[in-house]
């Protein structure tokens, strides 16, 4: 009887359909290894840059006594030029004074494996108050890549100078808040990264005037104006090539286009984002597209039935409607700007800027050619640094990308 | 004059247009409270405003770029530049010097020579910063006179602004088709500038690639620019290695994301992959360079292979692979979920499992869409240029072997253009023939794969 009411039920079957649901555990669970494997490298590529960033937070200081009571130092009395008034104490020789204490208190050997720079932190704080010239005071100041590394490395050469120092409390390794106001300079000690943020900034700035108007308007006219011809399609096609072509590729246009256009203008923010912006500008119109055709047509409908002109339903009604979905898309499209390395290299932005730029046209590097810089150092100090400034971009990124999810959340509509 | 500044000169004057402009409307009005005005009082002020600012700002476009031959031309002609070199870098470097002086831009000059022609510089700038205010005042007057002339209780001011707003919008949109043809243009210009120097038979099929730049740029070795082992780096680094990872576990992804996953774990994993995607080429590469890299040659030195380098075509595309991940399970998400659920529900209704019908319906199905995806993701990989150029390697190698250094197109791009050749010099110039190659070969995937994806949105819908 049983037999009858499954004839399908012979032992051959029930080994098949097992093999069957054997076959459907393995496809499942390959299917989540792979998306696993992903988040794991994410989760290992974060871990790493964090584990090894932190150490680029923070730097080795020694604690100097500095006696100016011996010395005649003073500051110039009615210069407001800053960095004219240190350059002045050096030429006074505050060098010297500080070599001199250091040597008295701390030894030659510690003396010398202060930072050759170190002089002008003093003579920095010196400026801003110039009481400290009168009597003692004890200044943290930089040291040396090499004294820097003994302080955590045992096997070092310099490690008995770094232990004996540090036993005293000397030699101490705090969170450095300069590296956020330094910009670059030739040891890991001594960098940061304000010049290379600030001209991040001001090139994005660029990229933002030109690529979100251009962006918005060529969206506003291929959703609700452009009549179906070959123009049109051409346009079309050229937008959605424009956002596949390799970021390199706008390097090349950008060095040979506007560089010949302003030859004297070569690794200024204003190229870079001009350069970014030709880049940035498919993503905003593709992304304002499609905010655009979100808006439902009885709007247009509604506002055309009550007498509006064309322009008028499209400025006044759908704009502001699409208007969240195409920020949304605009700050995806700044971040990625913000991330390009290769179009930047390419027009010059790579060379060694000491000081941050003051304007759109001076000489300027960004934050990820920045990495990329300090990637290709020797020096041991920089892996951390580089981490760093990593740390840095992609607490940007990850501003920049909360900052989209959030307006996406508060201001999409759904029809 | 700085363009910030004429730049704020044209709004100024324009808001005067748009007031004034406004005003004598509204004065229309009240003149004549029983007639309509055929226009808005702000449509007859935006009106005014354009032809205020826009005429300036096209002045202040020319004058940006005429202005410095003038200033140039005027202190050439003074007597302080009768000894200066005739021609070269040091004249130019002694006439940046002197106006960077003149400008404020920098406190002194380094060239004793370049002295003498600071005060001829300032004398010219001042003069000409005050024919270009003149002028500029000149034309923001005139047009904007003409224009408040023409307004009356009829004009038509609004359909008049509309048109130059048209106009904007159409102007904004042909930027896409300048910059595909400015691209198409000066990548074309110096292609041909270089296959004058090399011939394009030896640059397309020769084998050895090793430009000097600083060889003598009149008659280049062109055994030297033999392209094919950039363009086998690239294939096998972009299109080989970096797709073996990223096809498998971007379709498996996609898969268990569209199909497995609940929607608990499905809003906690997406994310994560794209946030995988957000994470900049440079710090793939320098993960790549420092992590990656090194550990590939570990594995390789334990496995017996002696002379494995640092730098892999291996590490390279690994962590290539890792970033085009995202890119490739979006694409196959979007061609599954395109496929009609009545085909997935005939299938599991016939007794197949899950399994059974993703890969005997769901993924045939959506066949043309994933490979036009994998197109798209291969342009993208060959195109990449921040981790070869941390990982790679300089060293163009045509081998089969993962664990060799490789060279990319991307990566002689970038290694050409940074150097210190002259621009007039084959090795740099060879830079843009690579990067037309690389246009034109990332042009045709993208065309194709968007032809594809639209015939396979539109055969389903």
């Amino acid at each position: 009887m049983s037999d009858a009411l499954s004839p399908t039920r012979t032992p051959a079957f029930k080994a098949r359909l097992r093999k069957r649901y054997a076959a459907e555990r393995r496809f499942r669970f390959a299917g989540l290894s792979a998306i696993l494997f992903s988040v794991a490298v994410l989760v290992f590529l974060l871990g790493s840059m964090i584990l090894n960033g932190l150490g680029g937070f923070q730097r080795v200081t020694l604690k100097v006594p500095v006696d100016f009571t011996a010395a005649s130092l003073t500051v110039p009395t009615g210069v407001t030029d800053r960095a004219y008034a240190v350059r002045s104490l050096g030429d006074q020789g505050m060098a010297d004074v500080v070599r001199f204490s250091a040597e008295r208190t701390l030894g030659e050997d510690a003396a010398a494996e202060l930072s050759p720079d170190a002089w002008r932190i003093v003579a920095e704080q010196a400026v801003s108050d110039p009481g400290l010239l009168l009597g003692q005071a004890e200044f943290d100041l930089p040291v040396t890549e090499d004294l820097a590394s003994a302080y955590s490395d045992s096997a070092a050469e310099l490690a008995p100078l770094a232990q004996r120092l540090a036993a005293d409390g000397k030699l101490t390794k705090g969170f450095d808040a300069g590296f956020l106001t330094r910009s670059d300079a030739t040891s890991p000690q001594e960098v940061g990264i304000w010049a290379a943020l600030k001209g991040s900034m001001l090139t994005m700035l660029v990229t933002l005037a030109l690529a979100f108007p251009i962006g918005v308007l060529a969206a506003l006219y291929l959703e609700e104006y452009a009549p179906r011809n070959r123009w049109t399609e051409l346009i079309e096609v050229s937008i959605n090539n424009l956002a596949a072509v390799p970021s390199i590729i706008f390097g090349l246009l950008g060095l040979a286009v506007f560089l010949t256009l302003f030859p004297h203008m070569r690794s200024a923010p204003l190229i870079g984002g001009m350069t970014l912006a030709l880049m940035t500008m498919p993503v905003i119109v593709i992304a304002g597209r499609n905010a655009i055709t979100a808006v439902p047509p009885s709007i247009r409908d509604g506002a055309m039935a009550l007498g509006a002109s064309p322009v008028q339903v499209v400025f006044h009604h759908v704009l502001p409607l699409a208007l969240p979905g195409i920020l949304t898309g605009t700050i995806i499209g700044m971040a990625r700007a913000l991330g390009e390395t290769a179009p930047l290299l390419m027009i010059g932005m790579r060379a060694f800027v000491a000081t941050p730029p003051d304007g759109f046209t001076d000489p300027a590097t960004a934050l990820p050619v920045q990495i990329f810089l300090w990637s290709d150092e020797i020096d041991r100090g920089f892996v951390e640094r580089t981490s760093a400034a990593i740390i840095v971009l992609l607490l940007f990124l990850l501003l920049m990308n909360g900052l989209a999810i959030y307006l996406r959340n508060r201001f999409e509509k759904r029809w | 004059m700085t363009p910030s500044l004429l730049l704020l000169l044209a709004l100024g004057l324009g808001l005067a247009g748009w007031l004034a402009a406004r005003a004598r409307a509204w004065s229309f009005r009240r003149a004549a409270p029983e007639l309509r005005l055929a226009a808005l009082p702000s449509y007859h002020g935006w009106y005014v405003a354009l032809w205020v600012i826009v005429p300036v700002m096209l002045f202040a476009l020319v004058w940006n770029v005429v202005s410095p031959q003038l200033v140039n031309q005027s202190v050439l002609a003074s007597p302080a530049a009768a000894d200066l070199p005739p021609f070269g870098m040091q004249r130019e470097t002694m006439l940046a010097e002197a106006r960077a002086v003149a400008t404020g831009a920098a406190p002194g000059v380094f060239n004793p020579a370049a002295r003498d022609l600071v005060d001829p510089f300032r004398e010219a700038l001042s003069r000409y910063n005050a024919i270009g205010l003149a002028v500029t005042l000149l034309i923001a007057f005139g047009a904007g006179a003409w224009s408040f002339l023409r307004l009356k209780p009829d004009f038509t001011a609004r359909t008049r602004v509309e048109r130059a707003v048209m106009g904007m919008l159409l102007l904004a949109s042909l930027v896409a088709i300048l910059t595909t043809l400015g691209i198409f243009v000066s990548l074309v210009f110096e292609t041909v500038r270089f296959f004058g120097m090399v011939s394009p038979v030896d640059f397309l099929f020769g084998t050895h690639w090793g430009p000097d730049p600083m060889s003598s740029a009149e008659n280049p070795d062109p055994t030297r620019y033999g392209a094919v082992p950039l363009f086998w780096g690239t294939i096998f680094i972009g299109a080989i290695i970096a797709m073996l990872v990223a096809i498998p576990l971007g379709l498996l992804s996609a898969i268990y994301l569209t199909q497995y996953a609940s929607l608990r774990w499905r809003k906690w994993l997406k994310p994560s992959l794209e946030i995988l995607a957000g994470v900049p080429t440079v710090v793939y590469g320098y993960f790549a360079a420092l992590t990656v890299a090194p550990f590939v040659r570990d594995i390789a030195q334990s496995a017996g292979i002696a002379n494995a380098s640092s730098e892999s075509a291996l590490a390279a595309g690994l962590v290539m692979g890792v970033m085009i991940i995202p890119f490739v399970s979006s694409m196959a998400d979007d061609s599954i979920a395109a496929v009609p659920q009545a085909m997935r529900d005939g299938s599991l209704a016939m007794g197949a499992t899950t399994n059974e019908t993703i890969r005997r319906v769901l993924v045939p199905a959506a066949l043309p869409g994933i490979v036009a995806g994998v197109m798209l993701a291969i342009s993208r990989a060959i195109g990449e240029t921040m981790i070869v150029v941390m990982a790679a390697g300089a060293a163009a190698n045509l081998s089969a072997n993962p664990l060799e250094a490789m060279t990319t197109v991307t990566f002689q791009i970038v290694a050409m253009l940074t150097g210190e050749g002259s621009f007039d010099h084959p090795a740099t110039l060879s830079a843009f023939a690579l990067g037309f190659v690389l246009f034109l070969v990332t042009f045709a995937l993208n065309f194709v794969a968007l032809r594809v994806v639209k015939r396979f949105r539109e055969a389903y819908e």
